[in-house]
């Protein structure tokens, strides 16, 4: 079992959502986050350029079966790319081992459980 | 002895004061008290924009919420300055070219209104203004059916453009004293605040518009969920407070008929809120707020064009009709599938419908014998329905042809809908730059 957790633009999550789906990824958990990667992007704001520290990103963790690593991770990378090369920004995706899996209703444990 | 002369002097000068302030130009007097409340009313009536941007803003979802708010203020510009430079003219002035719309070249820039004073009693500027924001209002009404997926810079020529084309002739037709349908029947079609000027024509324009851009991306299948339904409260909220500028003001004056309207709306909304918390608790289990809100605006909105004709009771009716319809209006819209967003036709269309045809049912008794004796003896609640239904027909028509000619060739010029992935990214990232709640994210 791994654990893919995929940092994207916020611009981008109907997209990685609908391919997702695509691809029958459909339980997934998303968050607002905020970070710093290589990306520094301009703002302006009362016509002064600012360059925030923190930039919005949304995270998506999605706990999968072996077999499933490699559907997710493509699916994410076709849709969450903003052009056909990328750009700065576009994002990361992590991959974990991930050492249990429980269903709290049934207590049911491991691959079944996910 | 000097000191007695000084004092007359003073008294004098005090009188001689009062009475040029109570005198224009002109020589009308000025009401003092209907002036104030008119005044009053401008400002509620203005009230209600923001009302309208926070009740429509907390609908949308959160990477829309600043484009769909800047789609009402944005009207306070443009409209403003139209209704200034040609609006009150096109409305107010004298038939021209066949009656489609008034002129009147004192108007143009209200240049000529400076010193003037209505019969009323209150001073033009201050009707001009209050018209004014009714102008604003209309097309900011529109945007609920469209939105969370048009180019910004398209709303903005499309809101000025249905300004001049619809809502100023239609405006004349209705409330002008030459306009056609001012004029049409024993004492005219009834549209006390503007049930076919506002909302009628608002809310089938916005139909017509919603039809031709085609739903939002996702729509219905992807769940579109209100990012805050705490402004939206609040904004339906202020939306009934303005709302007693809007229908009370329209009497243009401060006495018996504005405190007719007053109460009518009062309760018109009380019943609409209430009829559509218990219409939904049956059909599904639940009185939600969103419920209560669209039951407030349903029952106003029914009221606007009764506000002058009706007792208490017909207000009540009128509020419990229009919830129902409105409420069977939204379902009916969620089995055909087009995408109304935020339900501009399905309130402000069937509402303002159902309250421009039910109001004849309720007239007061006084107002069917002054149109009886203006009517040369007998004027019955069918004829005047006749005179209701046509001025109905009229209004839709009208401003969905109307629309439909404006949006065609607008959109060859500049694409009214949203590219796809501006639509995805957001109205607030696309056109303004900026998020509505960047607080929620530390940054």
């Amino acid at each position: 079992m791994k654990l893919i957790t995929a940092i994207i633009r916020e611009v981008q999550l109907d997209k990685v959502r609908e391919a997702l789906i695509a691809a029958e990824i459909t339980r997934i958990t998303v968050s607002r986050v905020s970070g710093h990667g290589q990306q520094r992007i301009e703002e302006m704001y009362r016509g002064q350029r600012i360059v925030p520290d923190l930039i919005p990103k949304i995270k998506i963790d999605i706990a999968v079966n072996e077999a499933f690593v490699d559907i997710t991770v493509d699916a994410i990378l076709k849709s969450a790319r903003t052009n056909s090369e990328g750009n700065v920004g576009d994002g990361k995706i992590f991959i974990t081992p991930l050492e249990e899996c429980i269903r709290i209703r049934t207590g049911e444990r491991g691959k079944s459980a996910i | 002895m000097k000191k007695k002369f000084k004092r007359v002097i003073l008294v004098l000068l005090f009188l001689f004061v009062n009475v040029s302030g109570l005198f224009a130009a002109d020589g009308k007097p000025i009401d003092s008290g209907a002036t104030a409340w008119m005044l009053t009313s401008t400002a509620l009536v203005l009230l209600m924009i923001p009302g309208l941007a926070m009740f429509y803003g907390g609908l949308v979802r959160s990477k829309n919420v600043l484009g769909t708010i800047m789609h009402s203020y944005v009207a306070m510009g443009i409209i403003s300055i139209l209704w200034v430079i040609v609006g009150y003219s096109m409305c107010f002035g004298k038939n021209i070219l066949g009656g489609w719309f008034g002129w009147n070249s004192n108007y143009f820039f209200l240049k000529g209104i400076d010193n003037s004073v209505l019969d009323a009693g209150i001073p033009e500027y201050v009707f001009s203004m209050f018209q004014c924001k009714f102008a604003i209002i209309t097309p900011a009404l529109i945007a609920g059916a469209f939105a969370e997926r048009v180019n910004f810079k398209a709303y903005c020529f499309f809101i000025a453009l249905w300004s001049l084309l619809v809502y100023n002739p239609l405006c004349h037709w209705v409330w002008a004293s030459d306009g056609f349908l001012f004029k049409m029947g024993a004492k005219g079609a009834i549209d006390f605040a503007g049930g076919t000027v506002v909302h009628i024509s608002a809310g089938v324009s916005g139909l017509v518009v919603a039809l031709y851009l085609r739903a939002r991306r996702g729509y219905p299948y992807q769940v579109i969920r209100p990012n805050n339904m705490v402004i939206t409260m609040l904004g339906a909220g202020l939306l009934w407070v303005g709302w007693f500028g809007f229908n009370a003001g329209s009497s243009i004056s401060s006495g018996l008929s504005t405190a007719q309207a007053l109460t009518a709306t009062q309760v018109a909304a009380a019943a609409g809120a209430l009829s559509w918390i218990i219409i939904e608790s049956f059909h599904q289990g639940k009185a939600t707020a969103l419920g209560f809100a669209s039951g407030i605006l349903a029952g106003l909105v029914a009221v606007t064009p009764a506000a002058g004709v009706v007792q208490p009771w017909g207000a009540m009716s009128l509020g419990i009709i229009a919830s129902l319809l409105c409420y069977m209006a939204i379902q009916l819209k969620n089995k055909l599938g087009y995408d109304d967003s935020l339900d501009a036709f399905g309130i402000h269309g069937v509402g303002g419908v159902a309250g421009a045809l039910f109001l004849t049912f309720f007239i007061r008794k006084s107002w069917m014998q002054e149109a009886a004796a203006a009517h040369g003896g007998s004027w019955t609640v069918w004829n005047q329905f006749g005179v209701q239904a046509l001025a109905v027909v009229i209004a839709i028509l009208f401003a969905a042809g109307m629309t439909f000619i404006i949006i065609y060739l607008l959109d060859k010029v500049i694409k009214f809908r949203s590219t796809e992935d501006d639509e995805m990214a957001g109205l607030d990232r696309s056109y303004h730059g900026e998020r509505g709640y960047g607080m929620l994210n530390p940054s």
